[in-house]
């Protein structure tokens, strides 16, 4: 399993050998672990090529070690086909994928979308701009005052205009674990499309589209211990072969004439232009370190499941005590449920959550700080911003005390204000 | 960088206990500042005699410490100064607190100073400041102005 040994960031000098870098952002972007660095660097400097474009031997190779990167991810989604997976920069430019090409041409005025009010502003400003430019309606799933969603709802808001049911796994800001099932299944029943925004699942909860039958999923490498400008958008076979292409160029054609063209089979139709090649060829190895096997090597399903699992315990491990914490020092009040990852979003009374973040910064403690890109969640829960401590695989219960001592800082200089 | 040489006590007790914060029924102008990062915002309402000098400022605001103690500084130092003096101090608050000048800040201002060692605070300090240049400059600045 990754352990903090494997990151190099926390061997990086600091200003102050008392405070070690106490990293509690991974939900944001994790740290890279050295096989990924030099995953990406052995590909600079050994064999940087253009992919599926040069017969020559450094194009084969490059193509080989970024080919093999979504035979892995079918195997991290359980997608039936390697040809599933499309190669995007990230989530947010899965979702706007799905949302141009799938979408908008199937729209009718009077359609419906259905959102959740966790929702990532990546899972909302997409199906905006498609709602409005055809005349649909965004409904969403509304959150309780507990941070869960109220699933009695469901019926209203998902019924026969539904025409895409888009839906958060976990929360990003609160950690919430969507339960998916039942959403998909009204959504099924009316024949609406699903997709599932997975990006803080990655590297914290299990992902199977085939189990779940859903259409769409997407993820981004960066919050997997991989590279930043990676993502993926899975898609079901028949959906994306009834899709046109999203943005269009060199590499995703099959004949081009002046005034027309035609497109290549899937996914190449919707990967036009060099694609960012060290970046999924560190992605690979990100999951081939989860998996546990050698740089290189393939993984099976058991293998990636016992990974992935070997993260959420460490995690499951470290949250009693992070809820601790918040529960020790005055004022902290913790938002959201108790079904959740290893996220906890909270507030402190009196005190901004910007000036927690600044005072924990010079601890040398990395937290976010704000409204997360959820404002609807942030206007329900009734607050402006919150501050938001994430677990990943190298953090260790010293990581959580130094969060203590943070927060007792923070109390003690804020203290009674407000 | 000290803590206490960005949260000096003069910040601390304008955050705890701000001045003018408050609505303005009666004013003249009134602007709002938004930092889209952190959902901030602040709106700054001014009453303007026709002779133009400020008579009375007041906010309503939503923020951090910085963000608000500097709300607070600026209510009480722009009282009683006329449009052009007000301009005068927005220019000197902004180029001081960006690094671009280093004047003597009027009021208890110079205890924002901390600020400039921290580059992403810089917008909390000045976003009540944005608000007031766009009081003063309705024209430029129709209905609400966002400042990012």
């Amino acid at each position: 399993m990754l352990t903090r040994a494997d990151f190099p960031i926390f061997s990086a000098p600091v200003p102050d050998a008392s405070r070690p870098l106490t990293y509690l952002d991974s939900a944001s972007t994790a740290q890279r672990p050295a096989v990924v660095l030099e995953a990406m660097d052995r590909y600079h400097r050994e064999f940087n090529s253009n992919v599926h474009r040069g017969v020559h031997h450094l194009s084969q190779r490059a193509t080989e070690a970024y080919e093999r990167t979504r035979r892995l991810l079918r195997v991290v989604l359980n997608a039936a086909e390697s040809d599933e997976i499309l190669f995007t920069k990230g989530c947010t430019e899965g979702i706007n994928l799905v949302a141009a090409a799938y979408l908008a041409p199937r729209l009718q005025p009077g359609d419906e979308m259905c959102v959740t009010e966790l929702e990532h502003h990546a899972n909302l400003v997409p199906w905006q701009l498609v709602a409005e430019a055809h005349g649909a309606k965004i409904r969403g799933i509304p959150v309780l005052p507990s941070g869960e969603l109220d699933l009695d709802r469901l019926e209203d808001v998902i019924h026969a205009r539904t025409r895409m049911v888009a839906v958060t796994q976990i929360s990003n800001a609160l950690g919430t674990i969507v339960p998916i099932e039942p959403i998909l299944r009204r959504a099924r029943e009316v024949g609406a499309a699903t997709l599932l925004d997975g990006a803080q699942a990655g590297a914290h909860a299990l992902i199977d589209v085939r189990a779940w039958d859903v259409d769409f999923y997407v993820i981004s490498g960066h919050k997997q211990y991989g590279p930043t400008g990676v993502g993926t958008v899975y898609g079901r076979r028949a959906r994306l072969e009834s899709m046109r292409p999203y943005q269009s160029g060199g590499g995703m054609i099959q004949t081009v004439e002046l005034e027309r063209s035609t497109f290549a089979p899937i996914p190449a139709r919707f990967e036009p232009g060099t694609p960012n090649i060290a970046g999924f060829i560190g992605w690979g190895a990100a999951l081939e370190a989860i998996a546990g096997v050698d740089v290189g090597t393939d993984f099976s399903r058991e293998q990636w499941e016992t990974g992935v699992g070997a993260l959420m315990a460490h995690e499951a491990a470290l949250r009693p005590q992070l809820d601790d914490v918040l529960a020790s020092v005055p004022g902290v009040r913790r938002l959201g449920p108790e079904n959740r990852i290893g996220i906890a979003s909270f507030v402190m009374e009196g005190v901004h959550p910007h000036d927690i973040g600044t005072v924990l910064d010079q601890h040398n403690i990395a937290v976010r700080t704000g409204h997360h890109c959820c404002q609807p969640l942030m206007r329900r829960l009734g607050v402006p911003a919150t501050v938001r401590a994430s677990l990943g695989a190298y953090n260790t219960p010293d990581d959580l005390e130094a969060l203590r001592r943070g927060l007792l800082a923070v109390h003690a200089m804020f203290g009674g204000s407000g | 960088m000290d803590l206490r040489d960005l949260y000096q006590e003069t910040i601390l007790e304008h955050a705890r206990r701000p001045r003018n914060r408050r609505s303005l029924p009666d004013a003249t102008a009134s602007a709002e500042g938004h930092n889209p990062m952190c959902g901030d915002h602040v709106r700054l309402a001014l009453q303007v005699s026709d002779a133009g000098r400020i008579e009375d400022a007041a906010y309503t605001a939503e923020g951090c410490a910085i963000c608000m103690s500097s709300a607070s500084m600026l209510t009480e130092v722009i009282v009683g100064k006329s449009v052009a003096d007000a301009e005068t101090i927005f220019r000197s608050v902004q180029a001081t607190l960006t690094g671009q000048a280093d004047d003597e800040l009027p009021g208890d201002l110079s205890a924002l100073i901390g600020v400039r060692t921290l580059p992403v605070r810089i917008k909390c300090a000045l976003l009540a400041w944005h608000a007031l240049s766009a009081c003063l400059h309705p024209a430029e600045s129709p209905g609400e102005r966002t400042h990012a």
